[in-house]
């Protein structure tokens, strides 16, 4: 089933939680809504949940409607970020209360609730816990319990609110693997909250950019990891060099120090910021080398595939700190040493126009996965 | 040898517990042990005579079913008061959240005065059940009325802190499921405060029976009608019939005793029932 979302706006007394928000999601996606804490993204979710009325604008579920439905009567499946399993029911119990709540001439019979708490409890590979109360179970285990209970109720959308976000890393990552394959078996429209940017990308088959109650992009993860649409998700997805540049002629200069030379779409005297990757950045040691920015060494952590340098800017970027990813041999090649005064070359560059970026805060545009 | 010895973090554990059970001796245990002494002392003849006189059974039934009534209600009404003090925000809400304090700290005997002129036939509530036909002032519904007010706290207390810490989440994620506002409430929210509703109930049930101060002015202690067990015991005392009152004595704290353990049972019952155990 499709949603829609148009104009939401929602205001939590001086606090505007979401600002003219409007998005489509499509049929059996799996979409993520990704950004810092108090960007708006749980909000949104509730909002669509019907957990949580809008201020003004409209949910539409399938084209039509909803923002006048009970939650009871939307379809939603829900799922907590904190499980929200009920404590003094078995699991059993638990996945079977949406069934139970029915109306009785909805309600399935006790045999055919049996059948398919059954078959839910094995699609969350669980089975086995059926006769066990929520204490007894860990936390990975008590989130795809949650899961199956959503589930259970045969949701028309399914929403989940940080889903794995107080779980440690290692079941997150393995849960992570596990609802990308959930999803895959069952297509049901999906829409998961998260902080973290690598859960988003890893899972998610388009993920959503918010910032301050408002979109900022749209993509797939490609998309938005590859062509970053403002400072802030560049900034958001995955580790970066900012530079605080200024435009003169055909470069962008740090200070005294050159940064980059090309075509910039900028006036003379405009000042960027400048974007680069950890690994779109090249170490020069040669001592007459008069461009890039001048950095000093302070750590070199070389125990991964690739060496992490760490760097403290000099000159026009003194106070900024820098990181580079090469690989061992190459840190090997040049005899890289911590105290070492280098220079930074970047190999790829993404600028943004300072005032730009402040501008674009305004803008409300409505954006179609 | 030192090896041997386990290791306390906290220090001075012989120390604190030896004080304890010497001050809980000293304090509950002796003078429990007294009572049945003294009871004793009268001889299985003379202590049936003086327990089960018609009219102190018809205290025990007084004191026992107003006790049960008076705990029931304060436990349903108990429960709607700690919800709407958690759940809602309204003007005068902490000076509401105060007064439930109000029984525990005002001396019983100047409750029992006020409940008395309140509900005596020339009294503000009383003027207006007389015509009724309803009179609460010196009969058994007064003496409810009084063990209501004094109970009224111990719910409340017991079950607040348990709602505050009832997320919000619980109620969304069954109304998500599906679930009405009662089924939310029948299947979600009372089970997780049984237990404590459970415990309120108790205590407002045991601080019933032990009533004596409120109780006494608005009974007005009728033979056969309205006379409390506690109210038997005094006037045994009052007759120098120490050992008579003892015996009535013993067998309140049996009954106390008893009704307390089958309390408890229901609540270990619960708590295996819904996984609470540990």
């Amino acid at each position: 089933m499709s949603i829609q979302v148009k104009n939401i706006r929602k205001e939590f007394g001086s606090f505007t939680a979401l600002k003219d928000v409007s998005l489509d999601f499509p049929t059996g996606e799996l979409v993520a809504l990704l950004g810092p804490s108090g960007c708006g993204k749980t909000t949104l979710l509730r909002i669509i949940a019907g957990l949580e009325s809008a201020d003004s604008g409209q949910v539409l579920l399938d084209g039509a409607d909803a923002s006048d439905t009970h939650v009871r009567e939307r379809q939603v499946g829900f799922v907590f970020q904190h499980y929200a399993l009920f404590r003094h029911m078995s699991v059993f119990d638990n996945v079977a209360f949406g069934m139970r709540m029915k109306p009785r001439r909805e309600r399935p019979s006790e045999s055919a609730i049996k059948a398919k708490v059954t078959e839910l409890l094995k699609l969350v590979q669980l089975d086995w816990v059926a006769d066990r109360f929520p204490s007894q179970l860990s936390g990975g285990q008590r989130q795809r319990i949650a899961l199956a209970r959503a589930l259970a109720v045969e949701p028309r959308v399914l929403l989940l609110d940080e889903p794995f976000g107080a779980l440690d890393a290692k079941v997150r990552k393995e849960l992570r693997r596990w609802l990308r394959r959930l999803h895959d078996e069952l297509h049901i429209t999906s829409i998961f909250v998260t902080h973290d940017q690598e859960e988003a990308l890893e899972v998610a088959d388009r993920v959503v950019l918010m910032d301050h109650g408002k979109v900022e992009q749209v993509g797939t993860p490609e998309e938005v990891y590859r062509h970053p649409a403002s400072p802030f998700v560049y900034g958001f997805l995955g580790s970066v060099n900012l530079f605080h540049g200024r435009v003169e002629g055909d470069a962008v200069h740090v200070g005294d120090d050159l940064l980059f030379r090309d075509k910039v779409a900028f006036g003379n005297g405009a000042e960027v910021f400048a974007f680069a990757r950890p690994h779109e950045l090249n170490i020069v040691i040669d001592p007459q080398e008069t461009s890039g920015v001048a950095a000093k060494i302070s750590r070199i952590l070389a125990f991964g595939v690739t060496a992490r340098i760490e760097l403290d800017g000099l000159n026009g970027s003194t106070g900024q700190l820098f990181e580079v990813e090469i690989t061992r041999d190459e840190v090997a090649r040049l005899g890289l040493e911590e105290g070492q005064a280098v220079r930074l070359l970047p190999s790829r560059l993404r600028v943004f126009e300072r005032e730009k970026a402040a501008i674009a805060e305004g803008s409300a545009p409505n954006w179609v996965i | 040898m030192a090896a041997s010895r386990t290791f306390r973090v906290l220090p001075g554990f012989g120390l604190s517990l030896g004080y304890t059970l010497a001050w809980l001796s000293l304090i509950v245990l002796i003078p429990l042990v007294a009572v049945f002494v003294k009871a004793g002392s009268l001889g299985l003849d003379h202590f049936l005579a003086a327990v089960s006189s018609p009219r102190v059974i018809a205290s025990y039934k007084l004191t026992f079913g107003a006790s049960l009534i008076a705990a029931l209600i304060n436990t349903f009404f108990g429960l709607m008061l700690a919800w709407a003090l958690v759940r809602y925000s309204f003007p005068g809400k902490r000076l509401v959240d105060a007064l439930v304090d109000l029984p525990f700290a005002l001396p019983t005997a100047v409750a029992g005065i006020a409940l008395t002129a309140l509900y005596a036939k020339n009294g503000w509530v009383g003027k207006l059940l007389e015509p009724l036909g309803i009179q609460v002032a010196f009969t058994p519904l007064g003496v409810l009325v009084a063990l209501v007010f004094i109970g009224l706290p111990f719910v409340v207390r017991t079950v607040q802190p348990i709602l505050e810490d009832l997320d919000t989440e619980y109620e969304e994620a069954a109304v998500s499921l599906g679930a009405n506002r009662w089924q939310a409430f029948r299947y979600v929210v009372f089970p997780t405060v049984l237990p404590a509703l459970m415990t309120g109930f108790a205590m407002a049930f045991a601080r019933a029976v032990g009533e004596y101060g409120s109780v006494i002015f608005i009974a007005g202690n009728i033979p056969m009608v309205s006379e409390i067990t506690p109210l038997m015991i005094i006037t045994k005392l009052e007759q120098y019939d120490y050992a008579g009152a003892t015996a009535i004595a013993v067998v309140m704290l049996l009954i106390s005793f008893v009704l307390l353990l089958v309390i408890n049972g229901l609540q270990a019952w619960t708590a295996k029932r819904t996984g609470r155990e540990r």
